[in-house]
């Protein structure tokens, strides 16, 4: 009955959502006394994931999956699932993983617990705490089914290596032609940039910019750290930058690891789609922008003369720490 | 075409959070509740194939009749109909399994859902109806037209979007792009006077499982005050990040 993960991979790599689910799987099993195994689509060397506590490999290999399709990979998961008859399903929450997640959980019968951010607070009765109220809150939800379906908030457990290896075994699941309702006719991918989804950091822009002509600054700070831009709703809304860059409530949410916002001032729809991130900077010429008062560390003065500094320093700051 | 908006009666993004019961219940004293924003963007589009391609709109909400001015306010803003069906939303799979009776039995061509409600973020119920119906699915859905039977959609994906075909009938979870927040409507007096002579159904749940429920609530630790650094001293910021919170 072991755990069973979905690894998410694109263009043959594991995402670091992959390993990142691994090692709570890990935790899990262990409180479970049982062991974890992973599902992998189209990815020939998956000897990474025997780092992070994975026991078995699920390997499937099929062209009809090569690109993705909810509705084929879920019922992929399933086959899996059952195959195992493992009674914890874990998933992590990208935005193709979330897509999936609730479709896994209608064909297992499971009760899915979506947003989760900790190891299970109890498992008999199994009960896990989940983001709500748009970060506001917690919510402690008990899981009742046999089957239980679990969707990992990003960067809520971390990845930590354990001992061991993993083994492997060619997993050949039932595809069916009613499984290829939705086709993917064309994909759009912004290349040669760190995505909102992928970032560890991002920096974000907003008003405060002035204009669309001077988010080089926040690009230059950005490729410093190796971070993903972003940017606050007025400045999506004004056409300086594209939607999917929008950070808030009705934009993207972003749990990273830090989080700078240059020249927002703060809304509550903005605060709330990053209150996940783990450490917030906050740069702004108004001493009174609410941000100060959710903000770990705040600089009160002008961005166009901060920021060009702050990416020289860091300039020098990586060299000698590279 | 026949469509089915599925409407979340969520409290308004500014409200204070706080709970009752020993934190087992939300404190809805004082709380204004509206629309579920991805629903509201999917109601606009809705609204928008009525007008273009003569499609009949209902919206739908499973709650207490305290849901009923927000079912209101949508049948003010162009809805033909409303049902309200008369349980309350404890668990996504409940209320996918209410969703999905009213949609078997109002045969609708096109089911629009937000991706996921402000209030408890389970972003679970459209892919749920889907998964009991065994309809095509979209998620995350930022564009749609509708030319017959045929769909095109885009839907937002990692780093980048992609677009898609499929034919009715379709459940999709969508977002801010259906239409752009300029364009969404605000019910007007005519509207709201035409809302009040609209049927408003309410139907009793069929009996469905409850897989899940929350049991307690609990609010952030209290943050500690920010540590404000001088812009003369930037080094200090970077010395910070490194050392203190082993971000760089």
């Amino acid at each position: 009955m072991s755990i069973l993960i979905y690894a998410e991979s694109a263009e043959g790599k594991f995402k670091k959502v992959a390993f990142e689910l691994a090692s709570y799987a890990k935790k899990v099993a262990e409180s479970l006394g049982t062991t974890v195994t992973a599902l992998t689509v189209n990815i020939s060397d998956v000897s990474e994931l025997g780092k992070y506590g994975v026991d078995k490999i699920l390997k499937v290999n099929n062209d009809k999956l090569a690109g993705f399709t909810a509705k084929a990979y879920a019922d992929v998961i399933k086959q899996a699932a059952e195959k195992e008859g493992t009674k914890v399903v874990l998933l992590s929450s990208t935005t193709d993983s979330i897509y999936l997640s609730s479709l896994v959980a209608v064909s297992l019968e499971a009760g899915f617990a979506s947003n989760v951010v900790g190891l299970p607070v109890s498992t008999s009765p199994f009960q896990v705490k989940r983001n709500a109220f748009s970060n506001k809150a917690f919510n402690i939800t008990q899981i009742d089914t046999d089957v239980k379906v679990l969707g990992l908030a990003k960067n809520s457990y971390g990845i930590f290596e354990s001992a061991g290896s993993a083994a492997e075994e060619d997993f050949n699941p039932t595809i069916g032609d009613n499984d290829f309702g939705v086709k993917v006719e064309s994909v759009e991918k912004v290349s040669g940039k760190v995505s909102i989804a992928d970032a560890d950091i991002v920096v974000s822009g907003g008003r405060g910019l002035k204009g669309p002509e001077n988010w080089g600054l926040i690009e230059d700070l950005a490729a410093v750290l190796g971070a993903a831009t972003a940017c606050s709703k007025p400045v999506s809304d004004l056409g300086w930058r594209p939607h999917s860059e929008h950070v808030g409530q009705t934009g993207k949410p972003v749990a990273t690891n830090l989080y700078i916002a240059v020249g927002i001032s703060g809304a509550i729809q903005h605060i709330a789609g990053i209150n996940s991130s783990k450490v917030k900077v906050v740069i702004n010429n108004d001493p009174e922008a609410p941000f100060f008062k959710v903000a770990d560390y705040g600089v009160v003065g002008d961005a166009f003369e901060i920021i060009p500094q702050l990416t020289e320093k860091l300039k020098a700051f990586k060299a000698q720490h590279s | 075409m026949k469509i089915l908006v599925c409407i979340s009666h969520v409290p308004d993004t500014t409200s204070k959070i706080n709970f009752t019961n020993g934190d087992s219940e939300f404190d809805t004293a004082g709380v204004q509740y509206v629309i579920n924003p991805n629903d509201e963007f999917g109601l606009t589009r809705a609204i928008w194939f009525q007008e273009q391609q003569g499609a009949n709109v209902t919206v739908v909400n499973v709650g207490g009749p305290d849901t009923e001015p927000t079912l209101r306010k949508a049948l003010a803003i162009g809805a033909n109909e409303a049902i309200r069906v008369n349980a309350n939303p404890t668990d996504g799979f409940f209320v996918a399994k209410q969703l999905a009776e009213v949609i078997k039995n109002g045969g609708y061509d096109l089911v629009i859902a937000g991706k996921e409600s402000l209030d408890y973020n389970g972003g679970m119920v459209p892919g749920m109806i889907a998964g009991i119906l065994g309809s095509n699915f979209l998620n995350s859905c930022t564009s749609l037209t509708v030319d017959g039977n045929n769909v095109k959609a885009v839907r937002e994906i990692d780093g980048g979007k992609e677009t898609v075909s499929t034919t009715l009938p379709l459940i999709i979870g969508g977002q801010k792009g259906l239409v752009e927040e300029k364009d969404l409507r605000i019910p007007n007096m005519r509207g709201i006077m035409t809302a009040r002579t609209k049927a408003l159904t309410i139907l009793e749940p069929v009996d469905a499982a409850v897989n899940t429920k929350a049991v307690k609530f609990e609010k952030p630790a209290p943050k500690s005050a920010v540590k404000l650094v001088s812009a003369d001293n930037l080094d200090e910021l970077i010395n910070l990040l490194h050392n203190e919170a082993k971000v760089i």
